[in-house]
């Protein structure tokens, strides 16, 4: 099976995140890291690829600095790499990113395109199923276990409250895949040594232009949320703060 | 149906979704201030009790889109029906809770009608003839508001919570169903999916527990999962985790507390180095306190506690299963 997986570069978790002068979007300089569902796509990638054989590629859009994922998913045994290479597509809508990415692959007869099943910093939930929709494909989301069969797959759908769905697909198809489908596996050194030589192709905003459109919604304003709540903060030393929390537990909470 | 909100309602099985009502209440909340009109669809085989259900809500209409081909969920079928439908009904504005049923649809529906979807809003507000959604971005660490720049219809869906469904105002008398029979290709529905199941059962059943001690990515390292026991132990409380910790394998998936976990109303929730990312929080907000240490002072988690710590888990956890240790020897 060939399979194209989407990774994109997100802020680290962690990171501080500061907004920038105009108060439309974050700063760049924070650290970045992969975004956690799609590291877990590019793994499903790859076991289906050792089991089934075929070939996986990797693609990303972003600025200079995404070309780490890459590279990364070179390194844990992707075969190639895509990057669509512009600052501009950084606060692109789904829709428009959905549509890059199908310019640019269309005609490299894939047989499934893995992505995340939501980024980590936009959080659309969108672009998989939109990229679906432009191919005229088929697509099932949040999915938890991918097997083959004779006339396609059937995957296992996360669905809400603990339950399950399997669905029988034909392929090509697109799959938006959650976060825990698998155990992640680490770069080898081997591996790193060879991603080097691996190709990696870029490619320009202006070879996609053509096909995209002003974003159909607008961010017109980001900024850091109105608190609503007032918890009590309890401040002082770890063993302050604890004798503090004992005292909650036993006059308020009551469970001491 | 020019300036009509659509509010697109959820059943399964004839059974209505109850976030269902949480969006009838954001249409209302947008009528009142726009002055439109709303009606609701509702879509499957065999739901003219749940569309019955849904017109005892103010609305002024609501239409019950049934084909045989729509008896079980598919993203085709749904695409198919609803997409005929809006097409000729042209409403302004389509409302959807951020269920996981619509995340596999609403983005392929909006993107068939060349249109765009703002996913999982949790609230609006009018700037002047511009109706504006907020949304969460960067994981609940910002808000953005948006906008929408292409015509209409445009489609909104709502996060779980943003708005009460026990608010969704009654109408003083049922409004009018009217049934649409979908019009669905036999070639378009290209997936078949099978009956809904559960895992085999669970080993534990954190539901009944009074306390919880719940650890999240802070945590670090498996090994340190040890820190959070020996408090849950000293409390006599049970332990859960979030996603991340599960889907590592640090802690059973039955320990996963969270939309795709279980739902906990205990008397104490002590999160601890847990985000607080709303598929956390709608599993765990219903607890009577929710104690959370975060080092991040910004931490979404202490939107809903009662009672915060801003430092070092590492420090402060051993530190307070000394004190709760002390305070039960007593
Ligand atoms: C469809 C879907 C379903 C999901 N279902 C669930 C679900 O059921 N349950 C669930 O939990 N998640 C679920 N998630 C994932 C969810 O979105 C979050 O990614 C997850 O809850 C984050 O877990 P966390 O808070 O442990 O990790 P993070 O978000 O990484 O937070 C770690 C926290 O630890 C703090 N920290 C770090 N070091 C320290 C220290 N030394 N001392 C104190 N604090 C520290 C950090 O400040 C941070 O706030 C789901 C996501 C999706 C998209
Ligand atoms: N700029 C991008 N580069 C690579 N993949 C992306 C990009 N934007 C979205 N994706 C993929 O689409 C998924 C869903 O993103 P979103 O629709 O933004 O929530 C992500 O998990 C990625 O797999």
């Amino acid at each position: 099976m060939k399979i194209l997986v989407c990774m994109k570069q997100v802020p680290q978790k962690d990171a501080p995140l500061k907004l920038n002068e105009s108060g439309t979007w974050i700063r760049e300089d924070v650290s970045y890291e992969v975004n956690e569902p799609d590291a877990y796509a590019l793994e499903e990638a790859l076991r289906q690829k050792e089991k089934h054989g075929g070939e996986v590629v990797v693609i990303t859009a972003g600025p200079a600095r995404a070309q780490t994922v890459l590279r990364e998913a070179l390194a844990k045994g992707a075969d190639s790499a895509i990057h669509l290479e512009d600052n501009g597509f950084v606060g692109m809508d789904a829709a428009n990113i959905a549509r890059a990415f199908v310019t640019v692959i269309k005609e490299d007869k894939f047989d499934l395109i893995f992505t995340g099943l939501q980024s980590d910093d936009y959080g659309y939930a969108q672009t998989g199923v939109i990229m679906a929709e432009l191919l005229g494909w088929p697509h099932a989301t949040i999915i938890m276990e991918i097997q083959k069969t004779d006339g396609g797959i059937k995957v296992k759908r996360e669905l809400e409250s603990g339950f399950f769905q399997h669905v029988a697909m034909p392929v090509p198809a697109v799959l938006t895949i959650q976060s825990g489908i698998n155990k992640l596996r680490y770069a080898t050194l081997l591996g790193i040594k060879q991603a080097k030589n691996k190709p990696l192709r870029k490619v320009a905003l202006d070879e996609v232009k053509s096909v995209l459109g002003e974003n159909m919604q607008k961010i017109e304003k980001l900024y850091v949320p109105q608190k609503s709540k007032k918890t009590e903060m309890l401040e002082g030393s770890a063993a302050e703060v604890a004798k503090k929390l004992v005292e909650k537990l036993r006059n308020e909470v009551r469970v001491l | 149906m020019a300036n009509t909100i659509l509010v697109i309602a959820e059943q399964r099985e004839g059974k209505l979704n109850r976030v269902s009502w949480e969006t009838v209440t954001a249409a209302q909340a947008i009528a009142a201030e726009a002055g439109w009109t709303i009606e609701a669809a509702v879509f499957g085989y065999g739901i003219a009790g749940v569309a019955a259900e849904v017109a005892g809500k103010k609305l002024a209409k609501v239409h019950a889109i049934e084909s045989p081909k729509l008896a079980s969920y598919t993203p085709d079928g749904t695409v198919a029906a609803l997409k005929q439908f809006i097409e000729a009904q042209q409403p302004k504005l389509v409302l959807m809770p951020h269920t996981y049923q619509v995340r596999d649809f609403a983005p392929q529906l909006a993107s068939a009608l060349k249109r765009t979807l703002i996913s999982d809003a949790v609230g609006f507000h009018k700037d002047g003839d511009k109706l504006l959604f907020t949304r969460q971005m960067f994981q609940g660490k910002f808000a953005a508001d948006v906008s929408f720049a292409c015509d209409p219809p445009h489609f909104v869906t709502f996060q779980a919570g943003a708005f009460r469904g026990d608010k969704a105002e009654a109408g003083a008398s049922a409004a009018p169903v009217e049934t649409v029979t979908a019009q669905i290709a036999d070639n378009a529905i290209r997936t078949q999916p099978e009956e809904p199941f559960k895992e085999a059962k669970q080993a534990v059943d954190l539901t009944q527990a009074e306390i919880i001690v719940s650890v999240g990515r802070g945590i670090k390292e498996q090994k340190n999962i040890e820190i959070a026991k020996a408090l849950a132990d000293a409390l006599g409380g049970e332990l859960a985790a979030s996603r991340p910790i599960c889907d590592s394998g640090w802690l059973p998936m039955d320990r996963q507390i969270g939309s795709s976990g279980q739902t906990v109303a205990p008397k104490l929730y002590l999160a601890i180095g847990i985000s607080g990312a709303i598929q956390h929080i709608v599993g765990m907000k219903g607890a009577k306190s929710i104690i959370a240490i975060n080092k991040d002072a910004e931490a979404p988690i202490f939107e809903i506690a009662d009672f915060g710590v801003v430092g070092n888990l590492f420090d402060i956890v051993p530190a307070l299963t000394e004190e709760v240790k002390k305070a039960k020897a007593q």
